[in-house]
């Protein structure tokens, strides 16, 4: 095997992992605050892609120019999820919590099913099969595309997180809600913000999935998985783990793709993942609690 | 043209010398079916220091959390610089300026010292709140060198301490302290002791929950003593230190 096969194997998954490590900081930022895995985490990707596939078809927006549009719509149902049914249904109990996601992504993936049927569909754009030829490599442009807002989103998170008075009230909030009430912060309002947050990376990850990547009602399992690995890989509720996470599971994944074969190249995933875990349980950059 | 530079404004209120800050009549409060508190009045005014004290478990803390909105008070009324608060949202008497730095800290372990400091001044505007950060500092040297470090590395007297200059930097008109001796060495206890005396020389008022009765005794113009959740006791500090039914609360006899 020649070494620009491998070098654009290995190209092509770093790009991918972008927008994984973008969906996967959705889900650390939620784990993080709430500490609940948001299983409603693929299915809520799901309905922004076709919110953003709708948006392309009837109103002729693209992908890319929606993006704003897009996050902020999945800002709104994440906050007011979180807000009247989430939030309400939990009573402040984890266990109950953990469970209105789980029953959130069932009625989510079904409600898709009947609107749209289980058909796969794919948006072509204008930059779908554009191609950038960078010295032997030949780079898909959406892809990188992708990869480079994705990676300025998460520096914007990364940002508003650890610079601004909302971004630290939520990290207070994180770890001593109690203390956090004290000082005039609600938590209620900060979960709800959390994530609404957390679900707005999924917006913004569906825009950038949708010139080269398929919508179907199922299509979120594919990411949901994915990301999981991706936040335990990475170190629960870290963000930098998030980060190397994504970029390390999607070159895994290219480069199981080209040795093993497409049916065959998952395992590589699992094999880093466990292989991780056995040498740090923590994660990549977890603290040990 | 730049503005003169503004003199310094002092961390804390005047004292207002009217009503009592805080008027706490005939409360009520506990948890689930239990209630703790049957009954507690209770009076602070401004810029005094009271004591609060009494044996583990007689409803200190939990007068405490429903001074300051934690839990909500089952029946009776709580008064705080003339507005009834009974009920409030925890934001509403945090503006109010009814701080209460709680038993066991509850600092922000993985935030830097500067942004626990900051979050204490989280309803506050941007010019007060770096005039209460210097204040603090000033108060607190040792938290200066800190600043970048995470809290939760701070050993536990620091933590107290920021515990402490987190609350005044919500610039506070009653600091309510739970317990805030608790873990510290003697000697350490003895500087936090004369700090609180220091930030009632400013005009602060204190409310001073306590194990520590002599000390409390010492720096407070006046003392409740509570037991099984009802004021027992109440008096001038100076009298109560030798009154003998005060050690009979705290054997619970």
């Amino acid at each position: 095997m020649s070494g620009e096969i491998i070098a654009a194997a290995l190209v092509n998954g770093l790009l991918t992992g972008g927008v994984y490590a973008l969906v996967a900081l959705g889900l650390t930022l939620i784990y993080g605050v709430l500490h609940i895995v948001n299983f409603a985490h693929g299915s809520l990707l799901m309905l922004a892609m076709f919110a953003a596939y709708l948006m392309a078809t009837w109103a002729g927006i693209d992908p890319y120019l929606g993006l704003p549009l897009v996050a902020a719509l999945m800002f709104a149902v994440g906050w007011g999820l979180y807000r009247f049914v989430i939030g309400p249904v939990s009573r402040g109990e984890d266990r109950a919590l953990l469970l209105a996601t789980l029953g959130l992504a069932v009625v989510l993936d079904n409600l898709a099913l009947v609107l749209f049927t289980g058909d796969t569909r794919q948006l072509e754009t204008p930059l779908t099969f554009a191609m950038w030829q960078v010295g032997p490599l030949l780079l898909s442009v959406p892809k990188l595309i992708s990869f480079a807002v994705a990676l300025v989103l998460a520096c914007v998170l990364w940002a508003f997180m650890a610079l601004t008075d909302t971004g630290r009230a939520i990290r207070a909030v994180a770890r001593e809600p109690e203390g956090a009430r004290l000082m005039g912060i609600r938590p209620q309002r900060m979960f709800a913000l959390a994530y609404g947050i957390g679900v707005a990376c999924l917006g913004a990850a569906a825009c950038l999935l949708l010139p080269s990547f398929y919508v179907a009602p199922s299509v979120g399992n594919v990411f949901m998985l994915v990301a999981f690995t991706i936040v335990v890989l990475g170190g629960m509720g870290s963000f930098p783990g998030a980060m190397l996470g994504g970029l390390l599971i999607g070159v895994t994944e290219s480069l199981g793709g080209l040795f093993l074969g497409e049916s065959l190249g998952p395992i590589c995933i699992s094999v880093v993942f466990i292989a991780v875990l056995l040498l740090r349980p923590t994660g990549l950059f977890g603290a040990a609690r | 043209m730049a503005d003169p530079p503004l003199p310094p404004e002092p961390l804390l209120p005047a004292p207002l010398l009217q009503a009592p800050l805080l008027q706490v009549c005939g409360l009520h409060a506990g948890y689930g079916p239990f209630e703790v508190l049957h009954g507690i009045d209770i009076d602070v005014g401004a810029g005094e220091i009271v004591a609060v004290l009494g044996a583990n478990g007689v409803g200190k803390t939990t007068l405490n959390r429903a001074l300051s909105g934690l839990i909500r008070p089952r029946a009776g009324s709580i008064g705080f610089a003339g507005a009834d608060i009974t009920g409030a949202g925890t934001h509403d008497i945090v503006a109010a300026g009814l701080i209460h730095v709680p038993e066991g800290r509850r600092i922000f372990p993985t935030l830097s010292v500067r942004d626990n400091l900051r979050l204490g001044a989280y309803l506050r505007g941007r010019a007060e709140r770096a005039r209460s950060f210097e204040q603090v500092l000033e108060l607190f040297p040792r938290l200066r060198e800190r600043l970048a470090q995470h809290a939760g590395s701070l050993s536990g007297g620091e933590q107290q301490m920021l515990a402490i200059g987190r609350g005044l930097m919500a610039r506070p008109r009653l600091l309510i302290l739970d317990e805030p001796s608790l873990g510290l060495s003697p000697l350490l206890t003895e500087e936090l002791f004369a700090l609180i005396a220091s930030l009632h020389a400013d005009g602060l008022a204190v409310l001073l929950v306590e194990q520590n009765v002599v000390q409390s005794l010492a720096i407070a113009a006046r003392a409740y003593v509570i037991e099984h959740g009802r004021v027992v006791l109440a008096g001038p500090a100076a009298a109560l230190a030798g009154d003998p039914r005060l050690k009979a609360a705290y054997l619970g006899l």
